[in-house]
């Protein structure tokens, strides 16, 4: 497996070649090349910005089909506390919960429980790690991307504690082992994502080994196999959810900050205000906080590509959820809590690098601003980069060049065509 | 052949909605060139804060920085009413700043102080109601 795994992808056959994506990207990290948009893997997040915006639905997201349900001889649905915020008219969390396993699922753990472990551990790491204040969420797995490749001076302010959903898949393999029995690799546990970046997580993990997950379902593809056994469940509702208002809370921006019980924190939503956040940060201009909660997209989880809900509308829903709720349900899955932290350090990622060494470096630098000059900074897009800076970059890294600027190119026919009609008019 | 990169900025007075354009856009470079990020960060603090006085204090002026292979140099020049007391300005804690602008967050007089801590080398020439010049330098190990 690359490094650099993406759970984004091109579909080429729909992709018109127009600067949508291009535009929108946070990190610069496609390009048009040969009319076909094309992602800079080492540079990509995994945020999904480009699916949500692009108006001929190219860019898709990877994640496995309901059928990997059959590769197990017993089942757990992981759902997440988004996936209830879906729903019209809900009042019982425990309908979905009682639906997820009228569709196959033998059990279910929901990731709001495992949240509320989260919670309490992270309480008591920000408590003790003052030197690191403020500490930085990291469950939603684009933050983690984005400070790896863009600031490196951040990584120590991480909360090195599983997300979530990992936990939860720990746990919930835990369980299922005790409770029937059947060996490892015969149980499935399949995690219901509201986005892409858990894919990339669970395929390519950042500061743990391995992810405990087998599958990541899409939770739009889930809702609708859920909402005929809606109707059907309402009769006989199992008692099964163990989630509490701390971990249905984490569904939405705010949530998991506010179980800290603190209110010195910050929460951000939607990735070009978390980028906002991370450079005052850098900058140090947000010391004074204890805890920073960042989610990629807007609203948070209830916000993914792969929701079906509106967001905010999902977020209302949650609330309506969670007012009768216990506030948590810690008591009912007792956990090692030595097990929940971080096993591998995140490094220093410099994908945008553009030299060896410094030397090398000021050449590429000079040249960069030197091709900028040139360059009419309109930032059309149309030579396949961003910005016309993106372009002088590319050009440095033999990447692009100079004349896929079309007003270079103009400028450069133009030139030609007058030294012809000259030579014309000395014959 | 090239063996430093000079890079010009312009800071307006009173400008709070573009104040740390210079030092976000060094800072962009920095990264994209590999240095090192606690070398980035000591630069970009102390840009910020010299770019945040020139906001506060001045009629405006302008930055240069100069990036060669074992430092990174910063000047930083402004037409104003100058540092009457440059030792007291060093201070921690000292300020002139208007209230206005400490309701803003800014102003604790902690600019200078914190400068000093992250640059190897800082010199302040300041003429009353003419300016001041910073000159910072960061050195590359």
């Amino acid at each position: 497996m690359s490094e650099f795994f993406t759970s984004v992808y091109l579909k080429e056959d729909r992709c018109m070649g127009c600067i949508n994506c291009i535009k929108r990207c946070p990190t610069q990290a496609i390009r048009v090349r040969d009319g076909k948009a094309f992602i800079i893997k080492e540079f990509c997040i995994d945020c999904g910005e480009c699916i949500r915006i692009c108006p001929h639905h190219a860019k898709e997201a990877t994640y496995d089909s309901p059928e990997i349900m059959n590769n197990f001889e017993y089942k757990v649905a992981l759902p997440a506390p988004s996936l209830y915020g879906q729903f019209n008219n809900l009042d019982d969390i425990n309908l979905v919960l009682t639906s997820l396993k009228r569709m196959g699922f033998d059990d279910v753990y929901e990731v709001g429980s495992a949240a509320e472990i989260v919670s309490d551990l992270t309480r008591t790491y920000v408590k003790n790690n003052k030197d690191k204040w403020p500490i930085i969420s990291t469950a939603c797995p684009v933050i983690v991307r984005l400070i790896r490749i863009r600031f490196p001076n951040l990584i120590d302010h991480l909360l090195p504690i599983y997300a979530p959903v990992d936990l939860a898949a720990i746990n919930a393999r835990k369980k299922a082992m005790e409770e029937t029995g059947i060996p490892s690799e015969k149980i499935g546990i399949i995690f219901i994502s509201p986005c892409p970046a858990k894919v990339t997580a669970v395929k390519s993990p950042i500061g743990i080994e391995k992810s405990e997950i087998d599958g990541v379902l899409a939770m739009k593809e889930v809702y609708t196999i859920l909402l005929p056994y809606m109707k059907k469940s309402m009769k006989e509702v199992e008692d099964i959810g163990k989630a509490g208002r701390i971990g249905v809370g984490w569904g939405s921006s705010g949530g998991e900050a506010g179980a800290l019980l603190t209110d010195n924190y910050l929460a951000a939503d939607g990735i070009e205000n978390v980028i906002r956040v991370l450079d005052d940060l850098e900058d140090q201009k947000l010391e004074q906080l204890e805890f920073i909660e960042l989610n990629a997209c807007a609203g948070g989880c209830v916000g993914g590509v792969l929701t079906v809900e509106n967001p905010y509308a999902a977020k209302v829903k949650l609330k309506r959820l969670r007012k009768y709720l216990p506030v948590a349900c810690t008591h009912l899955n007792p956990v090692e809590s030595d097990d929940a932290y971080w096993t591998k350090n995140v490094l220093y990622e410099p994908v945008f690098k553009i030299g060896q060494n410094m030397k090398d470096s000021i050449q590429k630098m000079a040249k960069v601003e030197q091709l900028n000059m040139k360059f009419p900074g309109l930032d059309c897009g149309s030579c396949g980069a961003p910005t016309c800076k993106a372009l002088a970059e590319d050009i440095v890294r033999g990447a692009a060049k100079q004349e896929d600027c079309i007003h270079i190119l103009r400028n450069y026919i133009h030139k030609i065509s007058d030294e012809l009609s000259r030579l014309d008019n000395k014959k | 052949m090239n063996d430093k990169i000079v890079l010009k900025y312009d800071v307006d007075s009173d400008d709070f909605t573009r104040a740390g354009e210079a030092s976000s856009s060094v800072k962009r470079k920095l990264k994209l060139m590999g240095v090192d990020p606690d070398i980035v960060r000591k630069v970009a603090i102390s840009l910020y804060e010299g770019e945040i006085n020139m906001v506060i204090h001045s009629y405006g002026g302008t930055i240069e920085v100069i990036i060669s292979q074992d430092k990174i140099e910063m000047i930083l020049e402004d037409r104003g009413p100058g540092i009457k007391d440059i030792e007291l300005a060093m201070r921690a804690g000292y300020s002139t700043a208007p209230d206005n602008i400490r309701s803003l967050g800014f102003g604790a007089g902690m600019g200078l102080p914190n400068i000093k801590k992250n640059t190897d080398d800082l010199k302040i020439e300041s003429k009353v109601g003419v300016g001041t010049t910073l000159r910072m330098i960061v050195n590359i190990p």
